[in-house]
């Protein structure tokens, strides 16, 4: 059997992730998560703060629920059950950036912690951060010739 | 004595598994198989302060047991052919460290018992050795680490992805007369690739090499299916077991599926959630040193080839895109009071 009959047979006899019940799952819990978040926000409107700040509050307050929960051994449970669902929202980026902070605890705070605290999380930092910038010098020459802003 | 055919080696001096041992995890312990095993851990520290080290201490542990069994003391150990999956086999440097035994360090990923056995049946059965202790390990929380996330991480596995079973497994091997079970015949892999490049469908990558293994073993020896009560594989899960048959069938040979087990498959219940099965070094170490001998001592059986299969990439070679090379031996055993 050559390597194309034998990857076609293994692509026969291995099941997918089950889609739908993913889809479900992804969904319930990523709006359960953004439904939160937005109770934050209607709360922090109430104490009266301004509309720059309830951003910043409101995740703040997302991150340090997700860290908790991580701390405890809850976020990887609600991450096996929703995929996508708890990973997307920034409770799953805190959770990237805590769960390797205690994981690598035992190799010392500089070459464990220090090190590896950003090995999952700074992909989307760089490559995040890459983009606002190149977005932002796009829109800076459009604005500049009088196209756009 | 000696080679037969291409690349299997004959033991004809009773090489006997004169002891044996295996200490598993608590989620192992849980499993099917749980009370074959001598020891089940009640958590996965061991009392250590890192995963490595708890690894480390199991394997040490049922390195002792198993001499222990056998009523010897370190000073009459020939060697300690051990390996494990942690980078430069850590778990089993430090073990031979403090057991202070001549010792080898082996690296075959999954097959390094199947490999193991071979090697120190072999020094055995030349006399180079009076025993040798063949000894693997593996730990969920090392393997994990190292080559996929952080335990507390919140992601989700395929259906074909395998669960890192923590448990080591030893034998002592010796010759002896007597009622012992033997090994026979060893018969060494060759590095087959099929280019699956998936890490999480390690049974995918090691089928086709187990196929090439029991194939050569096959031809060696003038044995078929028929010769034998069980062929053990390990692990490659419930679909790598799958493949496998249909690649048999492509090769003309019609595997007696009752016979075929694999220890990875077996390791866990449905409900324990680990997806296609076990796998590490420790699940066919600690699965032929409880069930299969627990079950060839009783007679359930006469003669078993383990084919031990591992999966020989790294993190580099899989994050540079390398497809994932495997590797299988193979290990005859034979009960004492059958047909010498």
């Amino acid at each position: 059997m050559d390597a194309k009959r034998y990857s076609k047979l293994v692509k026969e006899i291995t099941p997918g992730s089950p889609k739908l019940s993913g889809f479900f799952r992804a969904f319930w819990v990523g709006g359960f998560i953004s439904m939160i978040g937005q109770g934050f926000n209607q709360i922090g409107a109430l104490i009266g703060l301004s509309y720059q700040e309830l951003p910043m509050f409101t995740s703040s307050l997302l991150v340090l629920i997700a860290a908790f929960l991580t701390g405890i051994g809850v976020y990887d449970k609600i991450g096996k059950y929703a995929g996508a669902g708890s990973i997307v929202p920034i409770t799953g980026f805190a959770n990237s950036v805590v769960s390797p902070a205690m994981e690598f605890r035992r190799e010392g705070l500089v070459m464990g912690v220090g090190a590896r605290l950003f090995f999952l999380a700074g992909p989307v930092l760089a490559y995040g951060i890459s983009a606002s910038v190149v977005y932002g010098i796009i829109y800076y020459v459009l604005e500049v010739a009088g196209i756009w802003g | 004595m000696g080679l037969i055919g291409r690349r299997t080696f004959l033991f004809e001096n009773d090489v006997s598994i004169v002891s044996r041992a295996s200490i598993a995890g608590p989620k192992e312990g849980k499993g099917p198989l749980g009370a074959a095993f001598d020891m089940v851990m009640d958590d996965d520290l061991l009392g250590q302060k890192s995963w490595e080290m708890a690894e480390s201490e199991m394997l040490r542990r049922t390195v002792e047991l198993c001499m222990r069994k056998a009523k010897k003391q370190t000073s009459d150990i020939g060697a300690l052919l051990s390996g494990d999956l942690n980078a430069q086999i850590i778990s089993s440097g430090f073990a031979a460290r403090s057991l202070g035994v001549p010792f080898f360090g082996l690296y075959g990923a999954c097959s390094t018992m199947a490999q193991s056995m071979i090697a120190g049946a072999a020094l055995v059965d030349g006399g180079y050795l009076e025993n040798a202790v063949c000894a693997a390990s593996s730990h969920f929380c090392t393997a994990e680490r190292q080559f996929r996330s952080p335990l507390e991480l919140g992601c989700q596995r395929p259906p074909s992805a395998q669960w890192t079973v923590t448990a080591a497994g030893a034998v002592m091997l010796m010759k002896a007369e007597g009622e012992y079970i033997r090994v026979t015949h060893g018969t060494v892999g060759r590095v087959i690739d099929m280019k699956i490049k998936d890490a999480n469908h390690m049974g995918a990558a090691m089928a086709p090499a187990v196929m090439d293994t029991l194939i050569a073993h096959f031809e060696d020896t003038g044995r078929d299916f028929r010769d034998y009560g069980r062929i053990i594989t390990g692990d490659l899960g419930i679909y790598g077991r799958k493949l496998l048959i249909e690649l048999l069938k492509d090769r003309g040979i019609n595997a007696d599926e009752e016979k075929l087990m694999d220890a990875g498959a077996e390791m866990f219940y449905k409900e324990q959630d680990a997806h296609a099965g076990g796998s590490g070094c420790g699940c066919v170490a600690s699965v032929l040193a409880g069930k299969v001998l627990d079950d060839m001592e009783k007679n359930a059986y006469e003669r078993a080839l383990v084919l031990g299969s591992g999966a020989m990439l790294s993190l580099l070679s899989s994050q540079q895109g390398e497809s994932i090379p495997s590797v299988s031996y193979a290990a005859a055993l034979e009960g004492g009071s059958g047909n010498g």
